[in-house]
């Protein structure tokens, strides 16, 4: 029988803190930029102009049909040379970090655009002839009366969707970047506990997801009342 | 930034000596259609009796069902993979691990990868399955019961029928994310779409050739698994619910 032996892990911590620092770091920035991009392109894809709105099912369908893993390599690609291109970097300079968070926000946005779009669709189309009525412009109805209720709705599905991307983020171990599933495995390898390594980030992933989806079922209850 | 498009690249012998990289490219593109359609019916199967568990009566049943769901849930694609390649061999009795770790490499990478997809979409159709289990009407399993159905008939002959006829759309995006998801057995070294594309990069030093053929590819199989279940969709789409006619 295998013999687990987890004093690899007490030792690791930190760099493993290091690691999810990473992790939280992608995913906060994929979030707030995802929806920002998201909303916007969800607004483009109701607005009454076709070419708006026709852009914007085209990129939201691309991003869809591809796998992230797939998105990430194009961005691992593409990204650093851009960068060198526009800002004179020293080729080979490190910038992982920043095509991981571009892709990754990138990504997201396509779906979380068709969450928001779901949730503007859902706010009843009176509240926003009425506001017409009351003589406030688009911009403004937008703004003030379809998505406070809107997003007031969408809550629980934006947060099933960060869990998700929470755990996507794992996906970076494709460039070599060290988060939190990514330290986990290279202080495996180095130990030669891998066995244990995968475990133990197994159940941290688990852990924070699980309560995640906690909190997304009072939410839930929160909003349906 | 000038670059060098070589698309004639696709039709060059490639280094393995038997096929060009276009060859390469198909035998990824079979893989990933193998290993996906391979773990849909694992999931489809599954899925289906963990879904149908969460809806019995009684605690233990639905009790199981919701852990197996969360489980698979709650741990990245990654992790999973990772865990049925690496952990799981070393936790077997020795002469399974041995066996496992003294098959064809690649036979190991496509069970490995097999079992992680069947498994994490399995627990995706559970909850699509308990879902449309929930939404009929408590009339109808009633009704059945008071016919005098037994459990198992109630589901065989009258909930699960009308059930997976409400979540086909649902099913289908899950269908979608199964190729999508496959790609990620690129990472434990199984030679699908993605891998051979990466491979093609190093090969060749030709990245967006490569790249691009394997985005179309996805392209292609989302458009074909898209316009097939629309079709299906329309077909058995019950009347007078949403969506139906």
């Amino acid at each position: 029988m295998y013999e687990f032996d987890w004093s690899s892990i007490p030792g690791a911590l930190p760099f493993l803190w290091t690691g999810m620092k990473v992790t939280l770091e992608i995913t906060a920035t994929a979030i707030v930029f995802g929806i920002v991009w998201g909303t916007l392109l969800a607004a483009m894809r109701l607005s009454p102009f076709r070419v708006l709105s026709w852009c914007s099912a085209a990129y939201v369908n691309l991003f869809r049909s591809i796998p992230l893993l797939m998105v990430l390599l194009w961005f691992f690609l593409i990204v650093p040379q851009v960068l060198e291109h526009v800002f004179g970097l020293a080729p080979g300079s490190d910038v992982r970090m920043t095509s991981a968070m571009a892709g990754f926000a990138l990504f997201e946005a396509a779906y979380y655009s068709e969450i928001i779009r779901a949730g503007i669709q859902s706010v009843p189309k009176g509240q926003v002839a009425a506001a017409y009525a009351l003589g406030i412009g688009y911009g403004q109805a937008m703004w003030l009366v379809v998505l406070p209720q809107a997003f007031r709705n969408m809550v629980p599905l934006l947060l099933t969707q960060a869990i998700i991307l929470f755990q996507d983020t794992s996906l970076v171990y494709v460039s070599a970047l060290a988060d939190f599933f990514g330290a986990a495995y290279k202080v495996g390898d180095r130990d030669g506990r891998i066995v244990e390594l995968l475990l133990f980030a197994g159940a941290v992933y688990f852990v924070i997801c699980y309560s995640a989806s906690l909190l997304v079922k009072y939410f839930r209850r929160k909003v349906s009342a | 930034m000038a670059y060098a498009w070589h698309w004639e690249v696709f039709l060059q012998l490639a280094a393995s000596g038997d096929t060009t990289y276009l060859g390469w490219m198909l035998a990824g593109f079979e893989t990933t259609i193998g290993l996906s359609l391979a773990s849909w019916t694992m999931a489809l199967v599954l899925g289906s009796l963990a879904g149908v568990a969460r809806t019995l009566p009684g605690r233990l049943w639905p009790g199981l069902g919701t852990a197996y769901v969360e489980l698979f849930r709650n741990v990245p694609l990654l992790v999973q993979l990772f865990g049925w390649y690496f952990v799981l061999p070393e936790l077997l009795p020795p002469s399974l691990g041995n066996a496992y770790k003294q098959m064809n490499p690649f036979l190991q990478q496509f069970l490995a990868a097999f079992i992680c997809l069947g498994f994490f979409t399995s627990a995706r159709v559970a909850e699509q399955v308990r879902s449309g289990i929930q939404s009929l009407p408590k009339g109808q399993k009633n009704a059945a019961l008071a016919l005098g159905f037994t459990l198992p008939q109630t589901y065989r002959y009258v909930l699960l029928p009308m059930a997976y006829r409400l979540i086909l759309p649902p099913l289908t995006s899950e269908f979608l994310n199964i190729f999508k998801n496959s790609c990620v057995a690129s990472t434990i070294g199984l030679l699908e779409l993605t891998a051979q594309g990466r491979q093609l990069v190093d090969y060749t030093a030709q990245p967006y050739e490569s790249f691009i053929a394997v985005t179309l590819f996805y392209l292609l199989i989302n458009v074909v698994v898209m316009t097939a279940m629309r079709r299906l969709e329309s077909r058995v789409r019950v009347p007078g619910y949403l969506g139906g006619k």
